[in-house]
């Protein structure tokens, strides 16, 4: 009987680590997209203030980020933030975002001018050549690098306990101060199934994606 | 009236003069071989006239009308995309869009730049696949062809827009010998049908027969221009002398 309640709670708990896991996914990806054009952007100072930004965010905890989306807005501007769940998405996404340009970045950078170049002699305006030509062999060449950051937010997502979003961890422990210990392994269950579905699926992508070279 | 005419080009990569007033006509029609030593501009003029690289000054008139005159650099994404269509040009490397087929390869431009109903555009790009012999090769990806045949491929699809000139630099240089035969076939066609073509090459017999005109570079400037029996077989310049005797040296 307890162990069908323990896993009710922690599937509860849980519940919010898929709800983080997604948003962030669903926002990081597309905000990547424009941090990595930031960061090559032709105009200097854009460039540079980006790369400061991403090296912030990339040079300190994602924990500490959690502190500051939570207390800061109410400490500097008198403003407290009362959701928890939302102070814990902005920092995700933030975070994630910036790691995800960085891989975007590299996979832009890999490939060849010459295919810049064949779609401009064909008379193809920038963003037919970028969502046309380039995209689909960025796609190809970031999915390896993308599926290890996916993987490692699904995990993070437990981080969000930090400023008591009542994630599985949190689920967990209510049953560790009343001295039941094994929920907080049995949640490791938890992320393995889920990364292990995840790892099915980056393998059926990369399997899908490998009818042409580039 | 020439179709192209180019006044005193020149083009710098910071304080190397790469091209130091290049200025030269073409017919329509016609076609012209540009030979010389690596370093010597081939590719730079070429990339020049496709808009690639941006001139520093000098004129680029097709028709008459100056579609460039000192520089790109205040031309609009717009003017830029127009002036390229009237050139194509085949890279030395075939720069094919590997995600996809021959087919689209061919019809993508084209599609993209609504040149014609999906019909018209299939079946203009299926005649020019026909024409450069790969007609069972429609659904094949780059990455599943020769390198032969993915340089027909890239003749395919740089025609596919009707360019008034087609470029190529250096079409064979990266292939092995016993393919460059097919590739250089196909550009031999295209003469018989009376395209304007300009081709930088290393194949010397190619150009002595294929050419109506030849230009030889040497450090940025032309050091000689004629017929291919004045270039080939009555050089005047030094270089070209010198250039032509290791080129044409038998082993």
């Amino acid at each position: 009987m307890i162990f069908a309640t323990v896993t009710k709670e922690l599937l509860i708990g849980f519940l919010d680590n898929c709800q983080i896991f997604a948003l962030t996914l669903l926002m990081a990806i597309p905000l990547g997209l424009i941090i990595t054009f930031g960061s090559m952007s032709k105009f200097k100072p854009l460039a540079f203030i980006t790369k400061v930004f991403v090296w912030i965010i990339r040079g300190t905890p994602l924990m500490l980020q959690l502190f500051v989306v939570f207390y800061v807005p109410g400490l500097v501007f008198g403003i407290p933030m009362r959701n928890r769940m939302a102070a814990a998405l902005i920092a995700f996404v933030i975070n994630y975002a910036c790691y995800f340009s960085e891989i975007y970045r590299g996979g832009i950078e890999g490939i060849s001018k010459g295919q810049f170049e064949a779609g401009q002699v064909l008379g193809l305006s920038k963003s037919q050549i970028f969502f046309k030509i380039v995209l689909l062999q960025v796609i190809k060449r970031i999915v390896p690098p993308m599926s290890n950051e996916i993987i490692t937010l699904v995990k993070d997502t437990s981080l969000a306990r930090v400023i008591a979003v009542a994630e599985i961890l949190m689920a967990a422990e209510e049953f560790a101060v009343k001295g039941i210990i094994w929920p907080l392994f049995y949640t490791g269950v938890f992320f393995l199934l889920f990364n292990g579905i995840l790892t099915l699926l980056f393998g059926y992508i990369e399997k899908k994606l490998n009818y042409f070279r580039s | 009236m020439a179709l192209l005419e180019v006044k005193n080009l020149k083009k710098s990569f910071g304080k190397t003069e790469v091209l130091k007033g290049i200025s030269f006509s073409l017919q329509k029609g016609e076609v012209l071989a540009i030979i010389g030593s690596s370093g010597s501009g081939k590719t730079t003029l070429l990339r020049c006239l496709n808009f690639l690289e941006a001139h520093d000054s000098g004129e680029i008139l097709l028709s008459g009308k100056a579609i460039s005159h000192g520089g790109n650099e205040s031309l609009t994404d717009e003017q830029l995309r127009n002036n390229r269509l009237h050139f194509g040009l085949v890279f030395q490397n075939f720069n094919l869009f590997p995600q996809y087929n021959v087919l689209e390869n061919v019809t993508l431009a084209p599609s993209l730049l609504k040149r014609g109903s999906d019909e018209e555009i299939k079946q203009t790009a299926l005649e020019l696949i026909n024409k450069v012999g790969l007609e069972e090769k429609i659904n094949s990806y780059p990455c599943e062809l020769s390198g032969g045949q993915q340089q027909r491929v890239a003749i395919a699809r740089a025609l596919a827009l009707h360019p008034d000139i087609l470029c190529f630099d250096e079409p064979t240089s990266a292939l092995d010998p016993e393919l460059t035969g097919e590739v250089l076939k196909v550009i031999k066609g295209l003469k018989s049908e009376d395209s304007t073509m300009i081709v930088v090459t290393h194949e010397m017999e190619f150009a002595k027969n294929v050419a109506d005109k030849v230009i030889f570079m040497a450090d940025g400037v032309i050091a000689e221009m004629g017929t291919p029996e004045e270039v080939f077989d009555n050089p005047q310049n030094e270089k070209t002398k010198a250039f032509l005797q290791k080129s044409l040296e038998s082993f």
